[in-house]
């Protein structure tokens, strides 16, 4: 009993791991440009097929793949700043959640286009290799996956705190006016940080891809996903996003062992309601909203 | 002088409308079956997207889960409707009154802390889902095979709100003018006053005795009741309702297109709003299906939306309005320079 | 004479900073009291004490004998104590007439009372003529006097003018001067926090002087000019010898 309990949450901080990543990828594009991305989710699922077609093809490792992922969704991200975000960094709220739908839209329209609506299974022989540890027995896919993303996680946040431009990014972070008024190149801090955005969540995508099946609809769910790990951990907050991927991963998987299905689809909503009550700008929220 | 000025404009407004809505009314006496089927959907959501309007563009909050109201209507009246043979009449009454009391809440939790702006926003999206997830598990109501109601037996009975599909055209028609007449009203009144205080600047609201909070709670709460009043109607036109169409993002999303897309803040944005978008939305997803790219409907809707809300900021009613120079705009319909909630 | 409004041993201290510290002092109703000092002196925190927008960290706000305590802002407005802001802030997407109105929504429910109310409150400051303009099309003097009518549309028995003719030109600083004493004349008491000690000495039959948060003066404008203190406080130590 006591092992299986162990087996489930240890699978949970896995995946945790993982769903931290994807809600960095949301907290630092906020943190910097107070913008919600509503996108996230479809590159995710970018990410999925991307890390799906590179297994594929040449046959690497999972890592590999989602290097892959990092470099594409980098791209990707910065010229979709670059050429739409931009224009909408300072309209209301309303207004990017507009964009932004129109944008989730249209992904999800080309990968329905591309993919096709069926689910493409991307089971390889990865997905079934199990390790054991002691009384734990845990998937060798997503040991892969969480410390991929646990590495990366920890890269970016070197990153952000040591390099000059991470600095920056920060600063912007901190304080916009201030950022403007001390001389950053704004415009680049802004297509960096969205790029840097997509490639948390294409990275997170291809780590995923031999746990879930690549489908279009998955979309959807990433950003709802995305959303509830960032309030819970706060929007804006680096190690709340952590805290929250932890948090909602682990919570899943408790969840799924005691409810129904579709209690534990229900629970991170229910998790994120009882955290907004109790501390309503999550764990480590920004006090100025 | 200036007041006499008002009232002309105020005639002229009036007027204005008065002519819209007698114009579709003709449409509804003329048209075939498709038609009238779209444009049911096209008014019921000019409701809605009123409802909307008045929570953001006059009270300044922002929801993105509307869903959630739009199905506590829904299922409101099909339950009592289905199960209990109820009129929906009672139905959409109580439906209303629950959405308000779930709107109140939802409010009071995230106001009290002064949380709002995107907070808010998030947190009325968390709502939907955590109700979509939560019907789509429960018998009671269907579960995810969700509610049907009888097959209309074609004759008109308006206690019990049945009949063809002209009879909903026009009770959606009527849901429409009021609306929009509704708006108007509430937007001249003490409230939409406050709410409007509120809107532009909480803080100089409330030194100028603005009780903000009680006010943010109540717009809500009206904007739920009423939004749950659209669904009531959506659900019985649509004659089946499922958790995953009723409650699901989509819904949240289709609400705030009309008004965004029209013209925020505006008596008849919404409703141009909606002309524009709900039929194209139809268009292209019967082109997507003849040319079996099932991705298209969605790809060239999201290319729209980009598209307006980059090139026509204020909405496409504004834009008419400026083209032709006819009508003046009030000043209350310009609130495109509404500031990010944060800032 | 009476006192509409008593402060006693207010005290506010931010982290590592005490932004007022003990000041007391009483205004008279129907008279204009100035709050001076120079920047950094404590003067819109005081400010802000007594229109509920902070609380204090000691010392108590006394208006009409009741103690005012965790009142939010629109109480403290209710209770006839309203207050325009230094930098001012019309609402951007309502007209003239419209901001001028919300005010009286704090005593009426109805439209046409508080249109009424806010006609008389625009011409009170000599804004009538533009009631229907949009608020981003008036000059900035206007919009001091639009922050002026705000708060009068409450029917304030108190009146609070943050830095109200900070920004102007001499004439135009003369224009609220007018109408400040015409204001004064009907009855309405006023606090004025003002930089410039100019001007104040027109208007003002107190001023207090607020120096590093403590009250360091307080008088009649031509007492309070002669006090050495005073002016070591506004040109730095060693002037007077």
């Amino acid at each position: 009993m006591l092992s299986l309990w162990l087996n489930v949450i240890a699978g949970g901080v896995l995946i945790g791991l993982v769903y931290g990543l994807v809600a960095l990828g949301l907290t630092i594009i906020f943190g910097v440009m107070r913008v919600v991305n509503f996108a996230h989710g479809e590159m995710v699922v970018f990410g999925i097929y991307i890390g799906y077609w590179t297994v594929r093809i040449w046959d690497v490792p999972i890592f590999l793949a989602a290097a892959v992922a990092a470099v594409v969704m980098f791209v990707f991200g910065y010229l979709l700043e670059t050429l739409v975000v931009k224009r909408f960094v300072n309209r209301p709220h309303h207004y990017q959640f507009i964009v932004f739908i129109g944008l989730s839209l249209l992904f999800s329209g080309v990968l329905l286009m591309s993919f096709g609506p069926d689910p493409r299974p991307t089971a390889s022989q990865l997905s079934f290799q199990t390790v054991s540890v002691g009384p734990l027995t845990l998937d060798w896919a997503r040991i892969q996956a969480a410390a991929t993303a646990g590495l990366l996680i920890a890269a970016l946040g070197a990153y952000l705190k040591y390099s000059a431009f991470g600095r920056s990014l920060r600063g912007a972070a901190n304080n916009r006016l201030g950022g403007l008024v001390v001389g950053l190149n704004i415009p680049r801090v802004y297509a960096v940080t969205f790029g840097i955005g997509a490639a948390c969540a294409g990275v997170a995508g291809a780590l995923i891809s031999p746990l879930f099946d690549a489908q279009p609809y998955l979309a959807v769910d990433f950003t709802l996903l995305a959303f509830v790990t960032v309030i819970v951990g706060g929007l804006g907050s680096f190690g709340g996003a952590l805290l929250g991927g932890l948090t909602i991963g682990v919570a899943e998987a408790i969840a799924a062992l005691m409810f129904t299905p579709s209690m534990k689809t229900a629970l991170p909503y229910a998790l994120l309601i009882i955290i907004l009550i109790l501390r309503p700008r999550g764990f480590f929220g920004a006090k100025d909203i | 002088m200036q007041r006499t000025s008002d009232q002309a404009s105020d005639t002229k407004r009036w007027g204005a409308g008065a002519l819209v809505f007698a114009a579709l009314a003709m449409v509804g006496g003329m048209s075939n079956a498709y038609v009238i089927s779209l444009l049911t959907i096209v008014l019921l959501f000019t409701f809605l997207g009123q409802s909307w309007n008045l929570m953001l563009g006059i009270g300044g909050q922002l929801s993105i889960g509307h869903a959630l109201f739009v199905g506590i209507g829904a299922y409101a009246v099909a339950i009592l409707n289905i199960k209990y043979g109820v009129t929906p009449w009672i139905g959409l009454l109580l439906g209303a009154v629950i959405a308000g009391f779930v709107g109140a809440v939802l409010a009071w939790l995230s106001f009290r802390f002064e949380v709002r702006g995107i907070y808010f926003a998030l947190l009325t999206i968390a709502a939907a889902e955590f109700a979509r997830i939560m019907f789509g598990g429960w018998d009671y109501v269907g579960g995810m095979q969700g509610l049907f109601y009888q097959a209309p037996s074609g004759t008109m009975d308006l206690g019990m709100l049945r009949g063809d599909a002209r009879f909903y055209y026009f009770v959606a028609l009527a849901l429409a003018a009021i609306g929009v007449a509704g708006t108007e009203l509430i937007s001249r009144s003490y409230w939409g006053y406050v709410w409007r205080a509120m809107r532009d600047d909480d803080e100089a609201a409330r030194a100028l005795g603005v009780r903000t909070f009680r006010h943010k709670v109540l717009v809500v709460s009206i904007s739920a009741a009423t939004a749950a009043i659209g669904g009531g109607v959506l659900g019985l036109v649509q004659g089946a309702i499922f958790p995953d169409s009723i409650m699901g993002m989509a819904i949240s999303v289709d609400v705030l297109i009309g008004p965004v897309v029209g013209g925020l803040g505006t008596a008849f944005g919404p409703l141009v709003g909606s002309m524009a978008a709900i039929p194209l939305h139809h268009a292209m997803g019967a082109l997507g299906d003849s040319l079996g790219l099932p991705g298209l409907n969605s790809v060239a809707y999201g290319a729209v939306l980009i598209l307006v809300v980059w090139f026509l900021p204020d909405g496409i009613w504004p834009a008419i309005v400026r083209l032709y120079g006819a009508i003046q705009l009030p000043a209350r319909g310009r609130i495109s320079q509404l500031r990010k909630a944060e800032e | 004479m009476t006192a509409l409004l008593e402060v006693k041993n207010l005290t506010k201290a931010f982290v590592g900073l005490v932004a007022v510290n003990d000041v007391s002092f009483s205004l008279q109703a129907g008279r204009i009291t100035a709050l001076i000092g120079p920047n950094g002196a404590g003067k819109t925190t005081c400010f802000n004490l007594v229109a509920g927008a902070l609380r204090p960290t000691a010392g108590q706000v006394l208006f009409e004998g009741g103690l005012l305590e965790r009142e939010p802002p629109e109480a403290v407005c209710r209770m006839g104590i309203a207050r325009t802001f230094q930098i001012v802030r019309p609402m951007k997407d309502m007209s003239v007439l419209e901001n001028a109105m919300v005010g009286a929504f704090s005593w009426t429910t109805n439209v046409k009372e508080a249109r009424d109310k806010a006609y008389e409150s625009l011409e009170n400051v000599g804004l009538a003529g533009k009631a229907n303009a949009r608020t981003d099309q008036l000059t900035l003097p206007d919009r001091k006097m639009l922050e002026m009518a705000k708060a009068l549309s409450t029917r304030p028995k108190l009146l609070l003018l943050d830095e109200v003719m900070a920004g102007l030109r001499p004439t135009e600083a003369a224009g609220v001067v007018g109408v400040l004493h015409r204001l004064a004349e009907s009855g309405l008491t006023i606090l004025l926090v003002e930089h410039v000690m100019r001007i104040v000495m027109e208007v003002a039959s107190t001023v207090v002087v607020l120096h590093h948060g403590a009250k360091i003066a307080e008088g009649k404008p031509s007492e309070v000019v002669a006090d050495p203190a005073v002016l070591e406080s506004y040109l730095g130590a060693g002037f007077h010898a």
